[in-house]
C-alpha cells in the first residue's frame, strides 16, 4: 500500500479514450467516457462536454449526480455531425474539412451522447429562442412571488430570466393555481405554484435516499408534486431536495424567512455531527450562523449531507455559551479573569507537576492541531491520554455512528487508541489513588464517562475548556471558554483517513478562543517550544511531526481535503 | 369504381360470424399459425440457413407493411431494431390503447374478430423469439378486454398459447393489460412506462429505445392492432404478394375510420392509395357525400392531430409523367391518394387513418377549441412546452369562443404553437397539440380574426353604454 496522501479514495482509473468534438465553432478534446449520477463510466453527453469547454447550458431538471429525466427542455441546443456519403464515408468539404450534417431537429444536451466530430451549437439564434420558449412556459403560471420567496436570490427562474426572460408577459389567460404551504413533512414545506415539475427531488429521494416518497399527481399543466397520500416525507436527507430544488417550491421549515440568503456569507466549513465530514457551507450574516448546505466534495458526500448534521448548528449561538475565563480563587469561589493570568498560573502549576501527575482527556471534536498540542503536553509530562466515544444510530449513505468529527485524528496524534476510552477505567482510578493530581479536559462531560463527580473533587487542579456548561466544566479550576468549528480554522481527519480544513464563519462571543491559540500560548509556556503562530505554520508544523500526515500542507489541502492511510 | 378491399375484415361481418374461436377455425383459423411454426430452414446458396424466424421477418421487410399506429414506420425496420444479443428477454406489445380522436378501427378487430389479433401476436412473437407478450388495451374498451380475455382463454386450451405450442417446442404466454384511460399511454414508451405500473411519462430518446432499452429494460416491439393482423396475412400469402396491394411503399390495406359531416360515416377497409380522400368522402362506396345543401369545409385527414386540409387547397406533388420523368403537378385535395406519402407530401399525414369530415356548418374556431381542450387535457406534463402549451392555447380557444376574444389572438395562438413542436418535447404529443393550431390559424385565419374583431367591438359598445342603475349598485358595492 502507498504511503503518501493522495486525493482520491479509489485507485486512479484507467485512462479513457478522448474524442474531438467542436463547442460553438471551438474545438476541444473530451472524454469519450464520463462517469454518471453512479459513477458508472457511460458515453459523455453535450452537457458535460460543453462544461469542459467552459460553455453554460441552462437547465432545470439535469443534475450531474442524478439519473437524467430531460423534462425540462431547457438545455436543448442544435448540433450536427460529420456528414456520410452513400459510401459511409465522411463528406469532405473542398477546403478539406469534414463537411457537417446539421441535425433538423434540436437535442436536448443533458441525455444526448457526443459522437466523434460533432458539432454543438449553444448561441444560435435557434437554441435562444426555444430557451425563451421554454422559459416563457416555465412563467405562465408561476406565481411571480419573489418579494416573498425564499429562493430569491438563488432562484434558477430569476437568474435565466435575465439571459432568456421578457420584461412583459403576453400571458392574458387566468393562471393555474395550485396547492400553497403544503406541509410535507416534519422539515419540508411545499408551494406547488412555485414548482417546475423537474423532478428532482423526487428522483433525489427515490434514488439517492431510497425513499420513494414524492411523486407527480394529474395531468398536464395540472401535475402537482405531493408526497404518497398518508405518507409523510421524512427521511434524514429530506432537506437536500430544498438545496436541489432549482426554484422556491421546496424550502426549508428551518431556514424559511430568516434571513435573505444574498445577506448571508459563505464560508467553506466540515460538518461535525457525525465521523464522514460532509462538507459544506455555512451561511451567516453578523455572527450568527443561519444554515448549513452541503459543498460537493466526491470524495466524501457528494452534493448532499443529512438533516441532522444540518440541523445541528443552533447550540453555536446559544445563550449559556462559556464566554468568561474564570479561576477558582483561593477560598473556592469561581470569579472571572483573563487569559494572561489564567494561561501564567497553569503554565507555572504544569512546570512543576511531578512526571505522571498530569492526565489529559481530549474531545474527538477537537480539530486536529488541537490534538496534537495537547499531545505535546501529555509527552511533557508523561501524561495518560484518552478521549470519549459518542455513537448513535448511522445509515447507509452519510450518516456514521460514530458521532465525533475527529477521533481518527484523535488516534493518528496519539490521543486515544482505536477505541476511543478504554484507558478512561486507569485514569479514574490513578485519580482515586491520588496519583494522578491534575487533570485537563477538553471538551467532555467526563462526569458522564467513568470520573464521577466526587472524583473529580479529589483533583489538586482540574483544567477544563469546553463551549457549553455541564457538570465538569461547574468543577473546573480553571475554565477556559473554547469555540465552535466555525469560529475557527483547523482541520479534522474523518473516518476514511480524509483531512479536511474548515475556515472561520463568525466571530466567537465574549472572551472565548480558538483553542489551538490558547494551547500554543501553554506549550510555549510550559515546554519553551515556539514555530507556529498561524495555523498555517501550526498545521505543516504538525504534519512534520505525525507520520501519518506526512508530507501535507495547509495549502495543499485545498478545499476538498487529501485522504492518508490510516 | 373504387371498392372496398377486406383484408383484416374479411369476415368480420360476414352475418353470423362471431368472436368466438370455434367460428374463427370454421374460417380457416390458426391455419396461418400452424404455417408459421411447421417452416423449415432455409438454405441459401451461400451455404448458410435461414431459420423460420428470419424467413417471417424477411416476409415483413419485403411485404413493405408500415405501423398502423399513427407513424407509418415500417414495421420490418422495427424489428430489425431488436437487439438480439443482449441475452435478456425480448418483449412484445400490441398497442391497443386506440385513442386518437376519430379512430374506431382497432376496437372493430378486437369487438368482431379477437382471434385474428392474436394469431397475428403469435407469429409476430414466434418471429421474434418472444416468450411474453401483452396486449395494452385501453381503459375505455372493458368489452374489448372481456372479449380479448376470453379469446385468449380458448387459444390457451387449444394449446395456441402456453407450453410446447401445437408440439412446436415454442412457449408463449400472452396477458391484457388495461390501462386507465390516457391518451399518452399509446405512445409506446409511455405505454411501457404504464405497463411497468409507473407514470406513463414517455421516456427520453436516447437512450430509451424500446428496441433495445424497452419493457423492463428489455428489447421490446410494440405493434399496432392493425399492423399485427397484417402480419398473419404476409405469412398467408407471402410478403412479396402482400407488397403488390395497394401502392409502392404504401402496401397493403389500411382501415379507415371516416366520421363527420358524410351521409355514410363508418370503417372502411381499402387498398392503401388506391382510394382518394375525396373518394372516401363522396363515392356511395363510401363515405357517400355530404348532408343535402351542404359544402366541404374542412378536412382532417389522419386523427385529430394531423394537420387540416381546407377544401379546394391545392398542392404541388412530385408524381411520374408519362415518359417516366417525376413532374410536379397541383393536386387538389380531394385527389390526394389516401396513403402514407401523398399526405404527408401535402403537409399533413394519414396517421392512425381516421378522416374527419366538417362541412359548412361548422365553426372552425369551436372545432379548434375541441380539439385543443383533448390535448390540455391529454398532456401528461411531463415536458415544459407541451405541458404549459397545450393548456395556454386551450384556454386562449375557450376564451375566443367564450365572447372575450381579440382580433390578435390568431398571431397569439400560433406563436405559442410554434413553441411546441419540433423536438422540443420528449415525444410526439408536442406536435399532436400544435399541429391543429398552427393548421387551422394558418388556413382559416380569418374567422380567428373576425371573432376576435367582433368581440372586441362588442366589448367597446358595451363599455360605451351607460351602465344600468343594477349593473352600477354592484359596482359600486
Amino acid at each position: 500500500m502507498s504511503t503518501t496522501a493522495t486525493t482520491e479514495t479509489k485507485p486512479a482509473a484507467p485512462a479513457i479514450d478522448r474524442i474531438k468534438v467542436k463547442v460553438d465553432g471551438r474545438e476541444i478534446e473530451v472524454p469519450k467516457l464520463t462517469p454518471d449520477w453512479q459513477g458508472k463510466l457511460v458515453p459523455t453527453t453535450m452537457i458535460q462536454a460543453c462544461e469542459l469547454a467552459k460553455t453554460d447550458v441552462p437547465h432545470y431538471c439535469y443534475h450531474p449526480k442524478l439519473p437524467v429525466a430531460g423534462n425540462c427542455r431547457m438545455c436543448l441546443v442544435e448540433f450536427g455531425t460529420p456528414a456520410l456519403g452513400p459510401d459511409r464515408k465522411p463528406v469532405m468539404n473542398p477546403d478539406g474539412t469534414a463537411k457537417i450534417a446539421k441535425s433538423p431537429r434540436p437535442a436536448i444536451a443533458c441525455a444526448t451522447p457526443i459522437s466523434p466530430g460533432m458539432e454543438i451549437y449553444t448561441k444560435t439564434p435557434g437554441v435562444k429562442q426555444m430557451r425563451e420558449g421554454v422559459l416563457e412556459f416555465l412563467l405562465i403560471n408561476h406565481p411571480l412571488d419573489c418579494p416573498i420567496c425564499d429562493q430569491a436570490g438563488e432562484c434558477k427562474l430569476q437568474e435565466y430570466s435575465v439571459d432568456y426572460g421578457q420584461s412583459a408577459s403576453r400571458f392574458v389567460e387566468p393562471k393555474v393555481h395550485k396547492p400553497k404551504a403544503v406541509d410535507l413533512g416534519p422539515r419540508i414545506v411545499l408551494d406547488d405554484e412555485r414548482c417546475i415539475l423537474c423532478t428532482r427531488c423526487i428522483r433525489f429521494t427515490k434514488d439517492i435516499a431510497g425513499d420513494d416518497a414524492l411523486g407527480i399527481v394529474n395531468r398536464g399543466s395540472y401535475n402537482t408534486l405531493t408526497a404518497y397520500p398518508g405518507k409523510v416525507f421524512d427521511n434524514n436527507y429530506t432537506l437536500n431536495t430544498v438545496d436541489i430544488c432549482p426554484v422556491g417550491a421546496l424550502t426549508s421549515k428551518d431556514f424559511r424567512f430568516q434571513m435573505r440568503v444574498w445577506f448571508l456569507k459563505e464560508t467553506k466549513s466540515i460538518c461535525t455531527s457525525c465521523a464522514t465530514g460532509c462538507n459544506i457551507i455555512a451561511g451567516s450574516r453578523e455572527e450568527k450562523v443561519y444554515r448549513y448546505t452541503p459543498r460537493e466534495n466526491n470524495a466524501v458526500n457528494a452534493c448532499w449531507m443529512c438533516d441532522h448534521g444540518r440541523l445541528n448548528y443552533k447550540w453555536i449561538g446559544r445563550e449559556d455559551r462559556l464566554t468568561e475565563v474564570r479561576r477558582q480563587n483561593s477560598e473556592g469561589r469561581s470569579e472571572k479573569t483573563t487569559w494572561t493570568v489564567v494561561l501564567n498560573e497553569i503554565g507555572e502549576k504544569l512546570k512543576k507537576a511531578p512526571h505522571g501527575s498530569v492526565a489529559i482527556i481530549a474531545s474527538a471534536r477537537q480539530t486536529n492541531e488541537e490534538l496534537w498540542l495537547l499531545k505535546k503536553l501529555a509527552n511533557k509530562f508523561g501524561a495518560l491520554t484518552d478521549s470519549i466515544g459518542h455513537f448513535g444510530e448511522g445509515d447507509k449513505l452519510l450518516l456514521n455512528t460514530d458521532r465525533t468529527p475527529n477521533k481518527t485524528g484523535a488516534r493518528l496524534t496519539g490521543i486515544c487508541q482505536a477505541s476511543a476510552g478504554i484507558k478512561l477505567m486507569v485514569i479514574a482510578d490513578s485519580i482515586k489513588v491520588g496519583k494522578v493530581k491534575t487533570l485537563i479536559v477538553f471538551g467532555e462531560d467526563v462526569t458522564k464517562n467513568s470520573i464521577e463527580a466526587e472524583l473529580l473533587d479529589k483533583l489538586e487542579t482540574l483544567i477544563v475548556s469546553d463551549i457549553l456548561p455541564n457538570e465538569t466544566t461547574k468543577r473546573a479550576h480553571y475554565l477556559l471558554p473554547g469555540c465552535a468549528h466555525v469560529e475557527k480554522r483547523g482541520t479534522f481527519t474523518n473516518v476514511k483517513g480524509r483531512v479536511q480544513k474548515f475556515m472561520k464563519a463568525v466571530e466567537a462571543p465574549g472572551d472565548a478562543r480558538p483553542e489551538w491559540e490558547f494551547l500554543h500560548d501553554l506549550v510555549y509556556n510550559v515546554t519553551g517550544q515556539d514555530g507556529f503562530l498561524t495555523i498555517e505554520g501550526l498545521f505543516n508544523e504538525m504534519a512534520k511531526d505525525v507520520p501519518a500526515f506526512k508530507g501535507l500542507t495547509w495549502a495543499g489541502l485545498g478545499d476538498t481535503g487529501v485522504t492518508v492511510p490510516i | 369504381m373504387p371498392q372496398e378491399y377486406k383484408l383484416v375484415l374479411k369476415y368480420a361481418d360476414e352475418p353470423g360470424y362471431t368472436p368466438d374461436i370455434e367460428c374463427y377455425l370454421r374460417h380457416g383459423g390458426y391455419n396461418d399459425l400452424k404455417k408459421a411454426l411447421a417452416m423449415q430452414p432455409k438454405d441459401l446458396p451461400d451455404g448458410k440457413k435461414l431459420s423460420p424466424q428470419e424467413q417471417i421477418r424477411e416476409d415483413v421487410k419485403i411485404s413493405g407493411l408500415r405501423g398502423r399506429g399513427g407513424a407509418g414506420f415500417s414495421c420490418g425496420l422495427k424489428w430489425s431494431f431488436v437487439d438480439r444479443k443482449s441475452g435478456k428477454p425480448i418483449y412484445l406489445i400490441c398497442n391497443a390503447d386506440e385513442s386518437e380522436p376519430g379512430t374506431f378501427k382497432d376496437r372493430q378487430i378486437i369487438h368482431k374478430d379477437p382471434h385474428q389479433l392474436i394469431e397475428g401476436m403469435i407469429i409476430s412473437c414466434f418471429a421474434n423469439d418472444v416468450k411474453l407478450a401483452y396486449i395494452y388495451i385501453r381503459g375505455e374498451m372493458p368489452e374489448g378486454a372481456k372479449l380479448l380475455n376470453k379469446a385468449l382463454n380458448e387459444a390457451r386450451a387449444k394449446n395456441f398459447l402456453g407450453k410446447n405450442i401445437l408440439g412446436s417446442g415454442y412457449d408463449l404466454e400472452i396477458y391484457v393489460h388495461r390501462g386507465a384511460g390516457a391518451y399518452i399511454c399509446g405512445e409506446e414508451t409511455g405505454l411501457i412506462e404504464s405497463l411497468e405500473g409507473k407514470r406513463p411519462y414517455p421516456r427520453i430518446k436516447p437512450p430509451y429505445f424500446p428496441a433495445v432499452l424497452g419493457l423492463w429494460m428489455c428489447p421490446t416491439i410494440v405493434n399496432n392492432v392493425e399492423t399485427l393482423c397484417d402480419v398473419k396475412h404476409i405469412v398467408a400469402m407471402g410478403g412479396a404478394e402482400y407488397a403488390k396491394l395497394g401502392t409502392p411503399n404504401n402496401t397493403g390495406t389500411r382501415i379507415v375510420s371516416l366520421s363527420g359531416h358524410v351521409n355514410r360515416p363508418g370503417y372502411y377497409e381499402i387498398e392503401t392509395g388506391k382510394v382518394t380522400l375525396g373518394q372516401l368522402i363522396h363515392d356511395p362506396a363510401f363515405g357517400g357525400g355530404l348532408r343535402p345543401g351542404r359544402s366541404l369545409k374542412a378536412v382532417i385527414p389522419g386523427g385529430s392531430s394531423a394537420k387540416v386540409f381546407k377544401a379546394g387547397e391545392k398542392f404541388k406533388l412530385k408524381k411520374k409523367g408519362p415518359d417516366g420523368q417525376m413532374v410536379e403537378q397541383d393536386v387538389d385535395m380531394l385527389d390526394l391518394p389516401y396513403d402514407f406519402d401523398s399526405l404527408i407530401a401535402a403537409g399533413s399525414m394519414s396517421g392512425s387513418s381516421a378522416i374527419i369530415v366538417m362541412d359548412d356548418s361548422v365553426d372552425i374556431v369551436e372545432a379548434l377549441a375541441n380539439i385543443a381542450e383533448f390535448y390540455a387535457h391529454e398532456s401528461c406534463g411531463q415536458c415544459t412546452p407541451c405541458r404549459e402549451g397545450s393548456l395556454w392555447m386551450s384556454k386562449a380557444l375557450h376564451r375566443l369562443t367564450h365572447g372575450e376574444g381579440r382580433a390578435s389572438d390568431a398571431d397569439y395562438l400560433v406563436k405559442i404553437a410554434d413553441n411546441i413542436p419540433g423536438g422540443r418535447t420528449i415525444c410526439a404529443f408536442g406536435e399532436a397539440c400544435s399541429w391543429p393550431v398552427q393548421s387551422f390559424v394558418a388556413k382559416f385565419k380569418d374567422e380567428f380574426v373576425s371573432k376576435g374583431k367582433a368581440d372586441e367591438a362588442r366589448r367597446a359598445q358595451e363599455n360605451a353604454k351607460p351602465m344600468e342603475e343594477s349593473k352600477l349598485a354592484a359596482v359600486h358595492h
